[in-house]
């Protein structure tokens, strides 16, 4: 086995991987039965599997063409930066304008916030 | 940090200046020179030799890209299996970190680790809000949070 196809090996494994987490995003967001738990998966699942899917390409530019497109690094980057606050965001929003958890959730600290910030403040 | 970067970049450029050799090969050897420099003068800054918080900062991204690929794997794990046995919640949790960005890179820690998802923040910065899917693990979790992420979040701003 030489090098190259050591690489198209590796090519090969990160598309499906992405491609695969893609897919098990959206069961995700169709099986798990509330706002928090699904962005669970689409928070992390498809944070991982577009990253992979966009390595694969970058790869395979540069082993196959020889062409070097930094463009595909920054959007890893920028990915991964952004799709957690993404998340973050989409469900504080969730939140404050007052989506319910789903009924067999354990515990809601965040219920008790106003009472903790009142009693800080005095 | 920065201003021993920059007297680092400072005295490169005295080197070059000194072997009147403008290339990216004579900015290098610089640079090292003044590494060596730097670190033998060590004593006379306030931080500490920059090179170690460098190496800080390369080992958070190192746990970054390590938690992001085991939480796919725990949130793959929990979609996959047949009956959903999860038992989602929110719980508080108490930080000590003080600045916004270690806050903000905690947060992004935090929504990236295996079940974990950050909803909101007290307005006093003490204690962040967040969703878990499986409640059980929880404690566990807070355990690992203080013990990996603080600790790593700390190393670099100290």
């Amino acid at each position: 086995m030489n090098v190259s196809v050591i690489i198209s090996i590796i090519i090969g494994f990160l598309l499906l991987f992405g491609a695969f987490l893609s897919l098990v995003t959206a069961f995700g967001l169709l099986r798990l039965p509330d706002v928090y738990t699904r962005n669970h998966a689409a928070s992390k699942a498809a944070t991982l599997g577009v990253m992979s899917i966009l390595l694969g390409t970058f790869l395979y530019f540069y082993s196959e063409h020889g062409h070097f497109n930094s463009k595909l690094l920054l959007a890893i980057v920028f990915i991964f930066i952004t799709a957690p606050v993404a998340g973050h965001l989409i469900s504080r929003a969730a939140y404050h304008s007052g989506v319910k958890l789903w009924d067999k959730s354990v515990q809601d600290d965040l219920k008790h916030k106003k009472e903790y910030e009142e009693k800080a403040r005095s | 940090m920065a201003f021993q970067l920059l007297l680092n970049f400072f005295l490169a450029f005295i080197w070059m200046f000194l072997s009147v050799s403008f290339t990216s090969k004579s900015f290098f050897i610089g640079f090292l020179l003044g590494l060596l420099i730097i670190f033998a003068f060590r004593r006379f800054f306030t931080g500490r030799f920059y090179l170690l918080r460098v190496w800080a900062i390369i080992s958070l991204i190192v746990l970054f890209i390590k938690e992001l690929i085991l939480a796919n794997i725990s949130v793959l794990m929990a979609i996959i299996r047949p009956k959903l046995e999860i038992k989602p919640g929110i719980f508080a949790l108490p930080t000590e970190l003080k600045s916004d960005w270690e806050i903000t890179v905690l947060a992004n820690l935090i929504t990236l680790t295996p079940g974990t998802l950050v909803v909101d923040i007290s307005f006093d910065n003490k204690i962040l809000y967040i969703h878990s899917i499986d409640m059980p693990d929880a404690d566990e979790a807070v355990n690992e949070i203080k013990n990996t992420f603080e600790k790593a979040i700390k190393e670099v701003s100290r």
